[in-house]
């Protein structure tokens, strides 16, 4: 393949991804919520595919099928599962302010190709343009995490810092060793099973998933 | 010697996931704990005598400054697992637990274990990441194991700013791939430590110091350092007394121990005092937050918990400010502050236990009710604000007489913040100690052992500095120059 078109490619799929961060940031509903996550993850091992069979990475297969499988089928159908069993599937998250938080994200993205330009310039990589567009994806899942309130979000928004810095791996450096990328992977795993059991607790508790009802520590005077 | 030190821990949390609520489960968690820590002596024992060593294909790695802190993980698991003994005993009986989660607590108790060890011992500062991941996903659900609504909360706040934090750790981690990758080439020799010291002159500056600046936000949450430290006081205070034990005497010096790691090769690359102000900066901070946080606490769990975020504060500072007294210090402060925080812990579980509640206010009269309870918190106490003779009163003077000469303006604050911790605690901990036994206070059997080893080692360390000890630390600041 032409290098140019791989780098249009490879820019196209970074717009994706960052079209559905962005898309996740304001979406309401939980179903959508997780499709939009299968989608980014789609995106992700696709990009993940195309880079390692124009720089001849083969690792780089295994980390997009490990993607596939896990974060467009796996944990979405874990996803799934959890929110029909704790019947929060019809729960329509209030989103307060969308444009404000609109304008953060922006603002971060503009923010994180500020900070990544002096490591872009040191880049030979075909993928260097898209390493920015990775940071933009883990400061705009960090800014979900703190707008919004509802568990299950704040869990996706997790994730979707996790693809963020999976999309850095390959944008900086084609993948992070393979042993790495297997280890992340299977922390990756163990947490969801983690969030899974936590949802439960912290609904039979608190009767709700809103994280808002958890404030009961606070520094006494 | 170095895969038997992480094959038990994982070896024993299988079997004790099989063992589940028998009789002698806490038996087999001492016995796994006990042979971990001869291991790790053993270890330490080889590397005493040989040098630093690599080990399992370069995967692993140790130098003096790792195997220290793994002998003292294994230590402190080891008291820690016969505190527990007695501790979980009452718990059961006043049931607070169940079968199903002393068979939980038992086998993710020794998975922390073996996350912490394989942290310490790794050469590959990917797998570093990784178990320290792995640390926090073991203990989340241990902190949340009494399930009541605030044991919950704090669990979930944990899990969320821990997994927040230390991703920033790995996106740093990708970034010294990436100025690591240009000089070593691809592959996972690009990431082990030992070859990044090698090369660590010509890495790119820029790349490095910016890497530490998410490295610092990563690895800063996880020890705990304000205004990062939000979970803390909660994941310690609602989890079981041993894992409020291991998380504060453990658990924040492993994740320094990773910080550490990378400061040095950041230092190596950019040749500038770069990590160190910003290490300088989050600890005096942290030393100066802490401190005043400690007066407004009435929960006692809580209370240390602040402390700890004060001397870890003190720790990164030391290690910022650099210089080979101060980098002494820190080495001895991680050490001393760790035998003596998680001997506190030790009584302040029985105390409360005696009393049924965490309230300062309701603790009464330990001198009269239990001697051991009474004069175990009384001499922690006085070891962790730093009185002499304690070994925490040399490593703190060790780094103010450095800070005197490094970095003059700075040594008011740290002062006012050691001054303002000291009367804190003494406020506190003055009338729960003396006084009449109050009528709700029960007698019990408590775990006299952990206690007392633990004080007399500090008080030994303090008087006393063991000549092997001393080289070790002298050796382990030439690795960190």
């Amino acid at each position: 393949m032409d290098i140019n078109v791989v780098a249009q490619l490879n820019s196209f799929l970074a717009a994706f991804v960052l079209l559905t961060a962005f898309g996740m940031l304001v979406q309401r509903r939980m179903y959508g919520l997780v499709h939009l996550f299968a989608w980014q993850g789609l995106f992700l091992s696709i990009n993940t595919a195309i880079v390692g069979f124009v720089a001849g990475k083969h690792h780089l297969y295994i980390s997009s099928l490990l993607t596939l499988s896990l974060k467009v089928f796996l944990l979405p159908y874990i996803l799934h599962v959890l929110i029909q069993r704790l019947k929060v599937h019809k729960e329509v998250e209030v989103v307060e302010n969308v444009p404000m938080t609109m304008l953060m994200g922006i603002a971060l993205v503009i923010f994180s190709y500020y900070l990544m330009s002096p490591v872009t310039q040191l880049s030979t990589l075909v993928t260097r343009s898209t390493l920015a567009v990775a940071l933009a994806t883990v400061m705009i899942g960090l800014l979900m995490m703190i707008t919004r309130k509802h568990a299950v979000t704040q869990i996706i928004g997790f994730l979707a810092m996790e693809n963020g810095l999976f999309f850095a791996a390959t944008s900086a450096t084609y993948g992070m060793p393979l042993v790495v990328e297997l280890g992340v992977a299977l922390d990756i795993l163990i947490a969801a099973f983690i969030f899974g059991i936590f949802f439960f607790h912290i609904h039979t508790t608190f009767d709700s998933l809103d994280v808002d009802q958890m404030a009961r520590l606070k520094e006494e005077d | 010697m170095l895969l038997v030190l992480l094959v038990v821990p994982l070896f024993a949390a299988v079997a004790l996931a099989f063992v589940g609520d028998r009789k002698f489960a806490p038996e087999i968690n001492i016995a796994g704990s006990a042979a971990t820590f001869v291991a790790g002596a053993g270890l330490a024992l080889q590397v005493y005598e040989q040098g630093p060593m690599l080990a399992g294909g370069k995967f692993f790695f140790v130098d003096a400054f790792n195997v220290y802190l793994a002998v003292l993980t294994s230590f402190v698991s080891m008291t820690t697992a016969i505190f527990s003994r007695r501790y979980m005993r009452r718990e059961r009986e006043h049931g607070r637990i169940g079968q199903i989660r002393i068979r939980f607590y038992h086998a993710m108790f020794q998975l922390f274990i073996f996350a912490m060890l394989l942290c310490l011992l790794t050469n590959n500062i990917g797998i570093l990441w990784i178990a320290m991941e792995l640390a926090t996903l073991s203990t989340v659900l241990l902190v949340s194991l009494y399930r009541t609504p605030t044991a919950i909360e704090a669990a979930w706040k944990y899990f969320i700013l821990c997994g927040v934090g230390i991703s920033q750790a790995l996106f740093g981690t990708v970034l010294l791939y990436f100025a690591a990758e240009k000089v070593l080439g691809e592959g996972g020799e690009a990431l082990l430590w030992t070859n990044l010291r090698q090369v660590s002159g010509s890495l790119e500056p820029t790349v490095l110091s910016l890497a530490f600046v998410f490295l610092m936000v990563g690895y800063g949450t996880k020890v705990g350092l304000v205004p990062l430290h939000n979970w803390l006081p909660d994941a310690h205070s609602e989890g079981p007394t041993p894992i409020s034990a291991v998380l504060s005497g453990l658990l924040l010096n492993v994740a320094l121990y990773a910080l550490v790691r990378c400061k040095v090769l950041v230092d190596g690359s950019t040749h500038s005092h770069h990590a160190g102000n910003i290490m300088m900066g989050f600890g005096l901070l942290s030393i100066l937050v802490a401190a005043f946080s400690l007066l407004r606490q009435k929960d006692i769990k809580r209370m240390f918990s602040y402390s700890s975020i004060e001397h870890m504060g003190i720790a990164t500072f030391a290690f910022g400010l650099g210089g080979p007294i101060a980098t002494f210090g820190a080495l001895l402060h991680m050490l001393v502050h760790s035998l003596a925080k998680s001997s506190i812990f030790f009584t302040v579980g029985h105390a409360s236990q005696m009393h049924w509640t965490q309230e300062m206010d309701r603790i009464r009269g330990l001198f009269k009710g239990n001697p051991l309870v009474g004069w175990g918190l009384m001499f922690g106490v006085m070891a962790i604000a730093g009185m002499p003779p304690f070994g925490v009163f040399t490593s703190e003077f060790l780094i103010l007489t450095a800070t005197i000469k490094d970095a003059p303006l700075l040594t008011p604050f740290l002062l006012l913040g050691l001054g303002v911790a000291f009367a804190a605690l003494f406020r506190r901990v003055q009338p729960m100690v003396s006084g009449e036994a109050p009528s709700y206070q029960k007698s019990m059997k408590v775990a006299h052992v952990p206690v007392i080893l633990h004080m007399v080692l500090v008080l030994v360390i303090g008087i006393y500095m063991p000549a092997f000890l001393n080289n070790w630390f002298h050796t382990a600041v030439e690795l960190l120059k």
